[in-house]
C-alpha cells in the first residue's frame, strides 16, 4: 500500500509499504478514504518527539471502509462498515475505560513501550496511533489501511449518507473540543474566552456556545483563524495589537471571563519531550515548556472560575503562577480527550445539523501530496486551517 | 513477604530501599541459606473476579503468553514445573520448580529446586480490591543474584533489569486477562519490522 512515512525532520514521503495485518483477535483492518493532518503531527515533522523511527507511518485522524475483521471483533463490526476511528487506543475492559476515561486505558499501550511513560508520569499512558513510540509505536491513518486493534471498542459506525468531511473529525479535534467546552462547566450567563484559534480552538468555541455560553472570546493573530471565530459567533481579540488581559477585564464589566480554555499548549514552541525524558533520567526538574498561554489563562481567569486545558504538555512547566491559581481558587481540567465517550452524541448532534465540521477545511488533496500538504500546514499558518487527504 | 522485620511501616518489601532494602534482602538470604537476595515484585489490579484470575496463574501453561524471556512450562506432577527459559544466541537454560504453597483464590509460592543455576522463588497473592474493581494481583520474586561467569550469563538472559522484567511481565498478565489478548503494535504476522 501507498502511506506517509517519517524519515526525519521535515522529511515525510509517501513509501509503498506491506498492507497491515490482522495481528490479535479483537482487530479490523480498514481501508481509508479520508484522513486529517493534525497540528500535533507538525511536532513529528518538525522532528521535536523522541522515538519516532524511520519509516514509522504517521497521521491518527482518519476514517474508511472496514476489510477484514477479527474474531474478536466479528460482533461489533462487519466488512462494508463505514467508520471512524479514534485517535487514542482503548481496550474498553480495564477499571478506566469502564469509567468512561478510555484515554487513560491501563492496557492498550504495549508494556515495553508503556513502560517509558511510566517513568515519565508515575503511570503508564495509553496507547496512539501515528504517534510515536512513547505512545505505543502503532502504525497511523495517512495511509490506505490500517490495523485497528480493540476494534470492537473503538470505531464508530457512520451512517451511509454523511460525507466524510461532516464526521471525520470525530477522530479527535471535534470531541477534543467538546471535552473542552465540558471542562468549563458553563453556567447560564457565562463568558469564555478561548486562547487560540487552531481547529481545537475553533470546535470548543462552537462547543461552548451549544453548552450555553452567552459569550465567546477568542484570542489569536491570524486573521483567517480569526475570521473562522467571528464567524461561529465568538468576539475577537488580536493579541499583537491588544493588551489581552485588560480587555478581557474591559469586556466583562471587571469580573473576567467565568471560563479560559488554553487551546494551544506548548506545541507551538515546541514539544520537547525528549528533554523531559533527559530531565527523569537526571532526577533534575529543568524547565522544558514554555508556558505562556498556560500562565495566560491563569492571569486572565475570574475569581473561582474554571480553566480547561486541551492544549498538549509534555513535560515541566517553569514559573507555574500557582500564586494567582491558589489565591483565586481556580478549579483546572485538562487531559488527552476521552474520544470513545462523546462520539454517538456527537455524530447525532452532526446529524441533526448542530455542529457544523466542514467550515475549518481550507485544503484538500490526495495522499499522495500529503508531503505538500504539511509544509503548507507548517508555512503558511493563516491561510492552511485544516488540511484533508483524500485516499483513492 | 510483603513485610519484613527490616521495616517497620506498611510498605511492601518490594518497594523498600537504602538501608531498610539492604536489610530486607539480607534478611531474605538468610531466611533461605543464600548468600545474597534481591526481591523485585509488582501490584496490579485486574478487573476479573478472584478465582478466574488465580485459574490462569495457577495453570502455568499460559506462562511463556505474558512472560517475555520463559518458553515453556510443563507440569511434571501436582507440585512440579518444568521451566524452559530462552538465553541469547538462540539457547535455552531449564530448571524445575517446585509448588511449596498453593490455596485456592489467595496465594501460590513455588521455589526453584536445588542446583538450578539460579536460585530464586515466587509469591503471587490474589485480593479482592475494592468496591468491585476486580481482583489486585501482587507477584514478588526473590533470586539470588549469582556471580561470575553464570552471573554473566544469567545477566544476558534476562534482557531487561528484573525490576523492569517483571513489572513488563504483570503489564502483559493484566492486558491478557481484561482485554483477552497481549497488546502489540505490530503491523505484518511474519514482521519485517517486527516490533
Amino acid at each position: 500500500m501507498r502511506a506517509l512515512t517519517w524519515h526525519g525532520k521535515h522529511d515525510v514521503r509517501v513509501d509503498t509499504v506491506p498492507d497491515p495485518e490482522l495481528i490479535n483477535s479483537r482487530d479490523a483492518i480498514i481501508k481509508i478514504t479520508s484522513t486529517a493532518i493534525c497540528g500535533s503531527d507538525l511536532h513529528l515533522y518538525d522532528g521535536y518527539i523522541p522515538s519516532m523511527q524511520s519509516g514509522d507511518i504517521i497521521g491518527h485522524e482518519f476514517m474508511g471502509e472496514v476489510v477484514e475483521v477479527g474474531k474478536g471483533a466479528a460482533h461489533k463490526l462487519k466488512k462494508g462498515d463505514r467508520v471512524v476511528v479514534p485517535f487514542v487506543i482503548s481496550c474498553g475492559k480495564c477499571f478506566f475505560c469502564e469509567k468512561n476515561q478510555p484515554a487513560a486505558c491501563d492496557n492498550s499501550n504495549p508494556a515495553d513501550t508503556a513502560q517509558m511513560s511510566e517513568i515519565a508520569y508515575g503511570y503508564p499512558m495509553p496507547g496512539a496511533f501515528g504517534y510515536a513510540h512513547l505512545t505505543g509505536g502503532y502504525s497511523g491513518g495517512q495511509a490506505e489501511y490500517a490495523r485497528i486493534p480493540y476494534a470492537d471498542y473503538g470505531p464508530i459506525v457512520i451512517p451511509n449518507g454523511l460525507d466524510d468531511e461532516k464526521v471525520l473529525f470525530l477522530s479527535d479535534i471535534l470531541p477534543t473540543g467538546w471535552m473542552a467546552a465540558e471542562n468549563c462547566d458553563i453556567e447560564e450567563g457565562d463568558t469564555v474566552a478561548v486562547f487560540g484559534c487552531g481547529p481545537v480552538g475553533l470546535f470548543s468555541i462552537q462547543c461552548a456556545f451549544l453548552m450555553g455560553a452567552r459569550r465567546v472570546i477568542a484570542i489569536d493573530h491570524y486573521p483567517r483563524r480569526m475570521a473562522m471565530a467571528k464567524g461561529l459567533g465568538a468576539d475577537v481579540l488580536n493579541y499583537h495589537d491588544v493588551n489581552v488581559n485588560e480587555a478581557l477585564v474591559e469586556m466583562t464589566g471587571g469580573i473576567g471571563p467565568d471560563a479560559v480554555i488554553d487551546a494551544v499548549g506548548m506545541e507551538s514552541h515546541g514539544y520537547a519531550i525528549d528533554n523531559i525524558l533527559d530531565a527523569v533520567k537526571a532526577s533534575m526538574f529543568l524547565a522544558t515548556e514554555r508556558p505562556h498561554v498556560l500562565r495566560q489563562v491563569i492571569i486572565a481567569c475570574r475569581k473561582g472560575g474554571r480553566v480547561s486545558v486541551p492544549g498538549v504538555y509534555g513535560g515541566f512547566a517553569d514559573k507555574f503562577p500557582i500564586g494567582a491559581f491558589m489565591e483565586k481558587g481556580l478549579t483546572m481540567k485538562t487531559g488527552q480527550t476521552h474520544v470513545h465517550r462523546y462520539l454517538p452524541k456527537l455524530l447525532k448532534m452532526i446529524e441533526e445539523g448542530k455542529i457544523d465540521t466542514t467550515f475549518m477545511i481550507t485544503h484538500r488533496m490526495p495522499l499522495e501530496d500529503a508531503p505538500k500538504g504539511y509544509k503548507l500546514f507548517k508555512d503558511e499558518q493563516n491561510d492552511t486551517v485544516k488540511v484533508v487527504l483524500k485516499v483513492q | 513477604m510483603t513485610n519484613s522485620d527490616a521495616y517497620s511501616g506498611d510498605a511492601p518489601v518490594s518497594t523498600l530501599k537504602s538501608r531498610a532494602g539492604s536489610a530486607a534482602n539480607k534478611e531474605a538470604a538468610q531466611d533461605r541459606d543464600w548468600s545474597i537476595a534481591s526481591i523485585v515484585g509488582r501490584t496490579i489490579t485486574v478487573n476479573r473476579p478472584r478465582q478466574d484470575v488465580y485459574k490462569v496463574w495457577r495453570d502455568f501453561s499460559a506462562f511463556p503468553s505474558f512472560m517475555e524471556n520463559i518458553e515453556q512450562v510443563t507440569q511434571l506432577d501436582d507440585k512440579r514445573l518444568h521451566w524452559v527459559v530462552a538465553a541469547p544466541g538462540g539457547t535455552t537454560v531449564e530448571w524445575d520448580v517446585v509448588i511449596t504453597e498453593d490455596t485456592p483464590g489467595e496465594v501460590i509460592v513455588w521455589e526453584s529446586v536445588k542446583g538450578s543455576g539460579i536460585n530464586n522463588t515466587g509469591r503471587v497473592e490474589f485480593k479482592d480490591a475494592p468496591a468491585g474493581r476486580g481482583t489486585e494481583v501482587t507477584a514478588t520474586i526473590v533470586y539470588e543474584p549469582p556471580g561470575g561467569d553464570i552471573g554473566r550469563l544469567i545477566a544476558k538472559l534476562f534482557r531487561r533489569e528484573p525490576k523492569i522484567q517483571v513489572r513488563q511481565d504483570m503489564r502483559r498478565f493484566k492486558q491478557l486477562m481484561e482485554a483477552g489478548e497481549v497488546s502489540t503494535a505490530r503491523r505484518y504476522r511474519i514482521s519485517p519490522q517486527a516490533n
